[in-house]
């Protein structure tokens, strides 16, 4: 496929008359990770329920040319819910057919091939509210691509997972994109989003967007995240880490 | 054998039978929705909420699903109302759940003081308990339009009721509309409601909309088969209950209900012991 998967250009983002969310201008190309970075209620979300068409565009354009999955934090769904990681990567397949029709065995070997492919083929089969967090977020994002999802939207995939969880879902994003997928990951961690390809820095309106090593600057992490900011003692120099404080912390700094 | 064939011999036994297995069919498959939607009281004030109507019917002389239609619409549009009115933020004093009580024992009172009226008909008590050994031809062909209605509904909409359970906010991104979830599984709540009010009476009805699919959920892990587990036992229950009130001599209504509620308390406590183990 030729041009961007998704564009927005100028976009306002409300759910009334006031935009929550403004000047929003990026694209997203074909095989591309782009962090989404930004305070609480900085407008992560809204973005994405505006990319799936849930909330309504003010002013400007979004345009998405392919189909989106979401794949939003799992302690949103009910964990005591009497389904089976298989019967939530079914769930992918509703989409997009008359509701008349039930997902039949065509669909049913799409999720267990789509739950094989994120490494959860020997769990299909195990009550989703029994699994790890790192595995209930790889069911969901194998029920995105049972629903043919080029492009996936993941919301703070990254929280409350431990550092093994954290590298196996990363690497399966790095996957997905190298297939020419396109992901957008909204997630706190400045640090892991230096290692994606582009970032969208969002607080109420966009920032800043661009590759990590230009757009990660110290001023626009003020904008973003309200001055709440440290420098990391330890690596001086050009590789100094971020780190953000919650924001009464912010006379500690440096 | 004997004690189990002897009450078929009466006709009024095995259209008995029939209707409390074709609502059991109904209430067990649907129940296990309404459980885990969380509408159970909504079953609840809906069944109570329409006694006005079926009294109103019975005074008239009218069908008692006529009457019984009418009540519930009522019912549902003043629950719905001050639902929505409990909505509306700190400022409100009165709670959701308080709100719907306050209309439903009102529209309960109105419905017990009509039927106390000098002129009432006899038959009354049928209305609050049910006349499952009354049940006609007619009934038992309603129930069992139900019963299709009913299942094939549930067959058609199962994943879209699935995403809407399981996680309301992202199943509109999977093309499953959470509000025209809700709204058939309360159109099919109420049908089942008003068809089986008749023969298990308004206060009594409630208990096969929700004691063998809660029962079901305590011994089952997916959705199938929590709803095979809450239809047998929905069944199971009913007919036990009503041999039940054939040899003890007591009310078929209570019978049933009770029998239901009982294997809710067993199946509770199988789960409990298989806990422990």
């Amino acid at each position: 496929m030729s041009g961007p998967l998704l564009r927005a250009e100028g976009a306002a983002i409300g759910y009334g008359a006031a935009p929550v969310l403004s000047d929003v201008t990026f694209a997203l190309e074909p095989g591309e990770r782009i962090g989404v970075l930004g305070p609480n209620g900085g407008g992560k979300t809204t973005l994405f329920r505006a990319l799936l068409g849930e909330l309504p565009v003010l002013r400007g354009r979004v345009e998405v040319a392919v189909r989106c999955g979401t794949v939003p934090q799992t302690e949103r769904s009910r964990l005591d819910f009497p389904v089976s990681a298989l019967d939530v990567a079914l769930m992918g397949a509703i989409a997009g057919r008359p509701w008349w029709r039930r997902p039949g065995r065509a669909e049913r070997a799409a999720a267990r091939d789509a739950l094989a492919r994120v490494g959860l083929g020997a769990l299909a089969d195990r009550s989703f509210g029994e699994l790890s967090g790192g595995q209930r977020q790889r069911v969901l994002v194998a029920r995105a691509l049972v629903q043919d999802a080029r492009v996936l939207l993941l919301d703070e995939p990254f929280t409350g997972l431990d550092a093994a969880s954290e590298r196996r879902l990363e690497a399966l994003l790095d996957e997905l994109a190298a297939e020419g997928r396109g992901v957008l990951v909204a997630t706190h961690d400045v640090e892991q989003a230096r290692r994606w390809d582009r970032v969208l820095c969002l607080n109420r309106r966009q920032v800043a967007f661009g590759s990590p090593a230009a757009t990660l600057t110290r001023d626009v992490l003020t904008a973003t995240y309200g001055g709440a900011i440290v420098t990391l003692p330890g690596e001086a120099g050009a590789g100094a880490a971020l780190a953000i404080l919650p924001a009464h912390h912010c006379d500690h700094e440096p | 054998m004997d004690a189990l064939i002897e009450p078929l011999r009466e006709g009024i036994m095995q259209r008995a039978l029939l209707e409390v297995a074709l609502l059991g069919v109904v209430g067990g498959a649907l129940g296990c929705w309404v459980v885990l939607a969380q509408l159970s009281y909504g079953a609840e004030s809906l069944a109570h909420g329409m006694l006005p109507g079926l009294v109103l019917a019975s005074l008239a002389g009218a069908p008692l699903l006529l009457g019984g239609a009418a009540g519930i619409v009522v019912a549902a549009l003043a629950v719905a109302l001050v639902a929505r009115g409990g909505r509306r933020g700190p400022g409100d004093l009165l709670g959701r759940d308080t709100a719907i009580a306050v209309v439903v024992t009102a529209l309960f009172g109105l419905g017990a003081l009509l039927a106390l009226a000098p002129e009432t008909p006899a038959g009354i008590q049928g209305l609050l308990f049910g006349d499952v050994l009354g049940t006609t031809t007619a009934d038992l062909l309603a129930s069992a339009a139900l019963a299709v209605v009913v299942l094939a509904a549930l067959a058609l909409l199962h994943w879209r009721l699935l995403a809407v359970g399981f996680d309301r906010a992202s199943a509109r991104a999977l093309g499953a509309a959470p509000a025209a979830a809700d709204a058939a599984l309360l159109v099919l709540l109420a049908l089942a409601v008003l068809v089986a009010v008749q023969a298990l009476g308004n206060l009594l009805v409630v208990a096969v909309l929700v004691a063998p699919a809660a029962a079901a959920r305590a011994l089952t892990r997916r959705m199938g088969p929590m709803i095979a587990a809450a239809v047998a036992i929905a069944v199971a229950a009913g007919v036990a209950g009503l041999y039940l009130s054939y040899y003890a001599r007591i009310a078929a209504g209570a019978a049933v209900a009770g029998a239901l509620v009982a294997a809710f308390l067993l199946a509770r406590a199988a789960a409990l012991l298989r806990a422990r183990i």
